[in-house]
Parts: C-alpha cells; structure tokens; sequence
C-alpha cells in the first residue's frame, strides 16, 4: 500500500520538474479545498438562521481580532505543528503515522513525570532539554514500533500505529486512574520543574492565553525538519525511499534503516509535542488531552502538502477553526467547525490528484 | 458466572461488530481500505435515532440508519475512486466528518451536545434477553450471507477479482470501477446498521457513541484475514473479551484497560505473522484507474 500515499508525497522525481509548476501543484489543492468548505460553512451557517458575512466577521475578530483569541490559536497552533512536522516527516519516506495521538500523550505522559521527578527550582535551560528529551523518548518508542515491525515483517504502519493508538492510550489511562492521579480528578499532580514561560509574561495583552515557549520549540523544530530533510544526505535518504523505495535500494540506500528513522523520529517529533500542554498550559498530564490533535496533525500535514513552513501555516490554519468555532458559539454550534475540518481534509485529499492531473494535461497541450 | 447469560451478552455485543466487519470483509476484498467503518457506524446510528424519533417507528429508524451509512460510503467511494484520493486520509477525513456532522445535527435537531433524547427500539422483554430483537438476528446471520455472496455468486468473484487482480478483471470485461462502488456502498450500508443496531438498543443517539467499534471492526477482518466466517469468528472473540471484562468487573482481577487492548494486540501479533500471517488483497489501497 506504500503506493496509495504517492499522491501525497510531493513529486515523481526529486528535483526535476521547475518550482513554479511544483508551487502550483502544492498551493492550487489548499486554496480549492478552502472555497469548498467557506461554501460548506455558509450552509451550515444558513441551517442556522444566521448570516454567513457576520458569522465570517465574528469568526475573525474572535481569532486574528483580539490578543486573547491570538493567543489561543497560537497555543492551540503549536501542538498541531508537532503532530503534523511528526506526519510529514514520515510521508516524506512513504510512511504513514496514524500514532501521533498516541505519541503526544506518550509524550505529555514522560514530560509530565520528569517535571515531577526533578527537584524544585531546576533552572529552566536545564528542565527543559530533560523534559524534552523524556517526551522525545516517550514519543520515539510508540513510533519505534510500527517501524519495527514494518522492517522487520512487513507489517503494515497504518494498521499498527491504529492499533497502538487505542493500546497506548489504555495503558496510560491505566497509569493515571489506577496510580498516578490526583484522587477525585484523572490528572498527575502539578510538575516541579520545566514551567514554560507563557508569551503574556512577555506581552500583558496576551493575559488569559495559554500561548507559551513551547512555539518557539515548534518553529525551531520546523526548521530542523526542514534542515534535515533538504540539506542533510540522511533526509534525501528518506525522500528518495519515499518516492521510489526500489530505485533507492537500487541506488545503496537501505529502504529498512529509511523507514525505521522516518517513524521512530515522526514519533519523537509528536512526542515531544506533550511538552505545549504539560509544561506550558496545565503543568500536569491529563488523560484524554490529546483530544484530537494527533488526527488534525494529519490534516495539518496534507493541507501544508507535507513541507515543514506549510505544514506551520496549515497548523495555524486548523488552530483558526478551532478557536473560532468558540468565537461563534453564541450564533452558530461550535461543532459546526468539526464539519469543516472534515471538509477540508477530503476536498484537499481529492483535489491533490486532480490538479495534478489538470495541470500536466494543460503543460502536455502547451507543449505539444 | 452463569454460562448462558455470558453467551447472551456476547451474542448482544457481537452484534454490532458482526455488521461492520462483514462490510468491511466485503469493501476491502474489493481493494479499498475500509478505515471508514467507525464513521459509517457513527452517520447509522445518528439517522437511525433521528428517523425514529420523528416517526416514532424503529423500523423507519432501520431505513434512515442504512441511509446514513451509504451517504457517507459513497462520500468515501467517489473521493477514492472517482478522484483517486489517498484511501487512508479520506478514511481519517470520513470519520471526523461524520463525528462532526453528527454533532451539529445533533445541536440543530436535539439542541444537546451529548444526547438524544429516547426513543424507540425493538424487544425489550426482559426474559427474551435481547433475542426478541430481529436486527440482533440480522446481525447473526449477516456474515454467512456475505460469505455465501464473496465466494458463491457472481458479484463476490468480481469484488475478489477487483481486489486481488484489477488488471485481469478489466481484460476479462468487468468494471472494476463499478464493482467497488458497489462494494463500498455494501460496506455503508451494513455498518450503518451496526450503528442501528446500537443506537436502539440504547434507545438515544449519544456524541461518539461508537467509540472505537468500527476499529475493533477493522480489527476483526485482518484478523480474521479478509474472510468472512473467520471475522465473524474473530468479532465473537473480541465480544468475548469485553463480555469476560464486564462480568468481572468489582472483582480487579484484570485491570479494564488490559481487556480493552486485546483486540488490537492481537490484530498487531497477526500482521506481524506470529501466529499464520495475515496478507491482505493484492491491490487494497491501491489506486489506480
């Protein structure tokens, strides 16, 4: 099945074909998908009774309008920039990660207890490699696993990752409500050490927002990934797999030790996306709190047609719908926002194929 | 622990995984990745609810639910086939559409964000025990049927054709294309009912509600290795488990969370081919013209 996630990985050859048509074929699906759901949304706006333009406005000034709403997508952007960098990641070789919602909390889980085990006072530019590195490693076995036995016996990522997401997440509920929690809640108590500053310690405005340092680590992982996937011989290693596992093999490069890297450091990348909530929001491991986000981490990484800066923006994106659904709620059900993250992810997932095909049937007329 | 009454609450608990995984068996011999059931499930109970609630009939409630699940089957089926979408993301994109659209109708029709309110069922003599329901005799029987149509008649070798050999199947004249249609709207419809089945037998629609059925599902046919007998066979284990889970629960011999992974554990240890390895169709997910 490696072949059904070809349509997603970026082109047939690794640098042949010139960027504007590469441009095109990347930016045409997002903007397509994004008329489809404002149409969508109208829809769903007028079931309601109201009036598209005002529900639209509201929906801004909720978000982009004011430094709280900002901040929120902002926060709510950063974990999605992790799930999604951790999909694209393991695209880019052919692979798909389902795992990220499992991975994030794995993540959360590890960052939680190190901020517990450390002693009061730790300084941060020490609590926080550690807590980063314990998500990482949390993060990295979930993802070690379906690289393993994909390797090892073939077995398919997409259905193990599925299944190790209900496997982990029943094991770390387990953890919490049989051990770990605080009695009458099902979080750990609070982290000694690793608290991120909060971006209105910085700027009061942001007052209220749960926005932190943990998207400065977002970006600079973005631009890790970006390094090491376009500038780095282990990433064209991955793209090179991902494109065309035979001619890579062909070429000396080994397909297994590819796909193992692509998921285990997917994994990683997702993992260490627990830090936003765990140190940089709440300051405890909650079960459940991934709520989501490993998924939109996907839709996250197909809108931002798998490259590290559009995968951040496609971040913010998703981040926008989500804050605004609650902007709107007075008017329009927030669940309308579920709808269109739906909508969104299929127009995307069938528009990508499609331009494709347009575009190279009009390049093959022009140039005939 | 009474035997029988073990037998009777895994027989209700099978029920609606005996559905979806004999749809499932049905969509991916035909060589598409049925990631979907969960949200077919999800739209059938939804539509079941909502018919039932505005006729007061389940029986209408049955029709609106089969609906359900082939509206959102042939969302899946023209994304993957006509478009040639990337058959995992629209399974991922088909499952938040339908946990989405069921909460918005949801608010708009019931005004909640979790619940129906109640409303109609079938049976509910208490001696019966759950046998006076006919979908609950429907779902026995679902997978012997499907085995009968995938290996005695026509269709079930142009839907094995489709999936194993698409090429050979087009030399030959017959239309892969329309064949998986068929094939994915079966698997619609038969998952919707799973999801009717559960939504009356808990007389309301709930947010979520599925919570992971349409997996187990999944689950069932690649452990059962995409034949229908051994995935019904495989879903009776799975309803085993939980049944097991739910009867000791108060005595802490397992923790809960440990019953709940037997079934993706053991989908796991059969991909990885430990015990018999699973292969799957040839050509599932693969998409070609």
């Amino acid at each position: 099945m490696t072949t059904a996630t070809q349509p997603l990985a970026a082109k047939p050859t690794l640098a042949g074909t010139p960027w504007r048509e590469r441009a095109e074929e990347a930016l045409i699906p997002p903007f397509v998908a994004l008329l489809v759901a404002l149409i969508c949304g109208d829809l769903l706006i007028l079931s309601y009774g109201q009036s598209p333009a005002s529900v639209y406005r509201l929906l801004l000034e909720g978000t982009w309008g004011n430094a709280y709403g900002f901040g929120q997508v902002l926060y709510k952007a950063t974990t999605l920039a992790f799930t999604g960098l951790a999909v694209s990641f393991g695209l880019r070789a052919g692979l798909f990660n389902i795992g990220g919602e499992s991975q994030l909390a794995a993540g959360g889980f590890a960052a939680a207890l190190t901020g517990l085990a450390l002693p009061v006072g730790t300084p941060l530019l020490l609590s926080l490699p550690i807590c980063m590195i314990a998500a990482g490693v949390a993060g990295g076995i979930v993802g070690f696993v379906p690289a393993y036995l994909k390797t090892r016996f073939g077995a398919h990522e997409v259905i193990v990752t599925i299944m190790l997401n209900f496997i982990v997440l029943a094991l770390l509920n387990w953890f919490i409500a049989g051990h770990l929690h605080v009695p009458e809640t099902l979080h750990t108590p609070e982290i000694h050490a690793g608290v991120l500053p909060r971006l209105a310690d910085i700027d009061p405005r942001f007052h209220g927002s749960a926005a932190n340092l943990a998207l400065v680590v977002a970006v600079i992982v973005a631009f890790a990934v970006w390094f090491y996937l376009f500038r780095a011989r282990g990433g064209y290693e991955l793209r090179a797999v991902g494109l065309q596992p035979q001619a890579a093999e062909y070429g000396g490069i080994s397909v297994g030790r590819a796909w193992m890297r692509a998921l285990t450091f997917s994994g990683v990348i997702a993992g260490i996306g627990g830090i936003n909530y765990v140190l940089g929001y709440k300051h405890y491991y909650e079960d459940g709190f991934a709520g989501g986000a490993g998924f939109l981490g996907i839709a996250a990484a197909l809108v931002g047609r798998n490259h590290p800066f559009g995968v951040l923006v496609a971040a913010f994106f998703f981040a926008t719908l989500s804050q605004g659904g609650l902007a709107i709620h007075a008017f329009v059900p927030k669940q309308m926002m579920d709808v269109l993250q739906g909508v969104v992810i299929l127009a995307v997932a069938m528009a990508v194929p499609e331009v494709r095909g347009i575009l190279r049937g009009a390049r093959r007329r022009t140039a005939a | 622990m009474n035997p029988f009454s073990f037998l009777t609450q895994m027989i209700r608990i099978a029920v609606p995984f005996l559905f979806a995984a004999s749809g499932g068996v049905v969509a991916e011999r035909s060589g598409i990745v049925s990631l979907t059931l969960e949200g077919f499930m999800l739209s059938g109970a939804f539509a079941a609810v909502l018919g039932t609630n505005y006729s007061g009939s389940p029986w209408v409630g049955v029709l609106c639910g089969i609906l359900g699940g082939l509206i959102f089957s042939l969302i899946h089926a023209v994304a993957t086939i006509r478009y040639r979408a990337d058959q995992v993301v629209v399974g991922v994109a088909i499952n938040l559409l339908a946990i989405g659209v069921t909460r918005f109708f949801l608010k708009l029709f019931f005004a909640s964000s979790s619940n129906s309110p109640r409303v109609a069922g079938f049976g509910g003599n208490i001696k019966a025990a759950g046998f006076d329901n006919p979908l609950l005799w429907l779902g026995v029987l679902v997978a012997p049927f499907v085995a009968f149509v995938i290996y005695k008649t026509p269709f079930g070798l142009r839907v094995r054709a489709a999936g194993e050999h698409p090429d050979a199947a087009e030399s030959v004249g017959v239309s892969v294309t329309r064949v998986r249609y068929a094939a994915v709207a079966i698997s619609g419809i038969l998952a919707g009912l799973g999801g009717v089945y559960l939504a009356l037998d808990q007389h309301q629609f709930t947010d979520q509600m599925t919570a992971g059925r349409g997996f187990i599902a999944i689950s069932a046919v690649i452990f059962g290795r995409w034949d229908p007998i051994r995935a019904a066979l495989a879903c009776l284990l799975f309803a085993a488990a939980e049944t097991l889970q739910i009867q000791l629960q108060g005595s802490h011999a397992i923790p809960s969370q440990f019953v709940e992974m037997i079934p993706y554990a053991l989908t796991i240890i059969a991909l990885a081919g430990v015990v018999g390895r699973a292969v799957p169709p040839a050509a599932l997910g693969k998409a070609e013209a």
